[in-house]
């Protein structure tokens, strides 16, 4: 069963609802103590970076989402607070995934934030894109990114400079884009992480 | 590379859509969420629906709509009309709104956006304008395009900008209800002039319309409403057209 993690950091209506719609089943993690009884993970997140992590750290989950072996997936800001660090408020961020996250250079792109539907081509395989086709379109809204890596980009996408929309290490994810605002390719990943 | 975005527009009153809609597979063409599940499966990018209900018993109707959209549908919203502060966009947020719009209420009282930016972040911040043509100057109207406001649309639309808008949604009401095409030139002039997404709105009749419009004014989207709730446009044809012009859609 998935536990969502919630530090107050955006709504997670949309998110709940989508897991709802799909059958999947979920709880709600607030506090430590609630951490181990579930199997798997989101870190949801939107909004500034440097008021979610204080957010995160105060729940006192972080020592716990660091050591946990069970798969974790970040969605947007939760993607984000799972690298290093983040130019928004130059906050510190877990450092689970050694990537830094950058705002978008007005000089290379036009329209910040990045909103819209947007390709995410596959750089390497991995069981949250089964039966996903490369380059499907999926929805963003975010002014800033984490860094393009060979080592942790599991897939990218272009917006005036080529950056990580899904990112990997060890049992660790994150995406960029909205899985529950992306149509059906949305619903597939979901499901994907959930199996 | 981004693509282009279609949004049908779609008019609530206490809880139901008004104006006519005339899908066939549709049982109910006055209920919302219904019409919402047929416009995602024919490819729309988002959604903005429009509340024009007059009376404020009635409002808690919309909160209850919000919840059911999010609950069923797997694309993005946006929630317009009667949001004159904090508290009511914090409701819209919780019942599951993507993004909420604002239009008089901002004219009214311009720090609203700001104080809904740094709130719910300005990715949530639509600022809606109605504007039309008065003595070669382009005003800001409210209510619907029928109040003349003497704020020049170009000078406001830079203020909400700068306030902490995350979108613009540009309806001109020279070119509302005439199915004559959008304003591209004013489209085109704005889209250059602000680094936030313009969505385009008034004036859509046919296919080749949309066409002109990212063409000619590359705004990131555009918005119509009985093109395609009476079935001139069809969104997948559409699409298809799009594609064929090398205007890259989803």
């Amino acid at each position: 069963m998935i536990g969502i993690i919630y530090y107050g950091a955006g709504n997670i209506f949309s998110l709940s609802a989508a897991l709802e719609r799909l059958k999947l089943r979920y709880g709600i993690i607030n506090q430590d103590v609630d951490f181990d009884q579930y199997d798997r993970y989101i870190i949801p997140g939107v909004g500034h970076a440097s008021p979610a992590m204080a957010k995160l750290t105060n729940t006192g989950l972080i020592p716990m989402i660091q050591a946990t072996q069970k798969p974790v997936l970040g969605i947007c800001l939760g993607m984000q607070l799972l690298t290093n660090f983040s130019e928004e408020g130059n906050t510190l961020l877990t450092g689970i995934i050694p990537l830094k996250t950058q705002h978008f250079d007005p000089a290379l792109t036009n329209k910040i934030p990045h909103m819209g539907w947007n390709k995410v081509a596959i750089e390497k395989r991995h069981y949250l894109l089964d039966q996903i086709k490369d380059e499907e379109y999926f929805y963003f809204v975010h002014s800033y990114f984490v860094e393009f890596s060979s080592n942790f980009t599991t897939a990218s996408t272009e917006y005036g400079i080529k950056f990580s929309s899904i990112i990997q290490k060890n049992n660790f994810c994150g995406v960029q884009f909205h899985p529950e605002k992306s149509g059906q390719a949305g619903e597939q990943l979901l499901i994907n992480f959930a199996k | 590379m981004l693509a282009k975005r279609i949004i049908p527009c779609l008019d609530v009153k206490d809880g139901r859509t008004v104006k006519g809609v005339n899908f066939v597979s549709l049982q109910d063409a006055g209920d919302p969420v219904e019409l919402a599940w047929e416009y995602s499966r024919q490819g729309a990018d988002e959604l903005v629906f429009l509340d024009i209900t007059a009376t404020h018993e009635h409002r808690k109707t919309i909160i209850e709509l919000v919840k059911s959209v999010a609950r069923q549908i797997n694309i993005p919203f946006t929630i317009g009309g009667g949001i004159h502060s904090i508290a009511d966009a914090d409701l819209l947020l919780n019942a599951g709104a993507d993004k909420i719009s604002i239009n008089s209420a901002a004219v009214k009282s311009p720090v609203l956006i700001e104080q809904l930016a740094s709130a719910f972040g300005k990715q949530f911040v639509v600022v809606a304008i109605d504007t039309k043509q008065v003595n070669n100057l382009n005003l800001v109207h409210l209510s619907g395009g029928q109040i003349a406001t003497e704020v020049q649309t170009e000078d406001w639309i830079k203020e909400a900008e700068a306030r902490g808008a995350g979108e613009i949604l540009l309806t001109s009401m020279d070119h509302d209800g005439t199915k004559t095409g959008f304003d591209c030139a004013l489209l085109k002039k704005v889209n250059n002039s602000i680094s936030i997404p313009l969505i385009a709105s008034g004036g859509a009749g046919n296919e080749q319309h949309f066409i002109d419009v990212f063409q000619q004014s590359n705004v990131a989207a555009a918005l119509a409403a009985s093109v395609f709730h009476y079935g001139t446009i069809a969104i997948p044809q559409l699409k298809n057209k799009l594609r064929a012009h090398q205007i890259e859609v989803r």
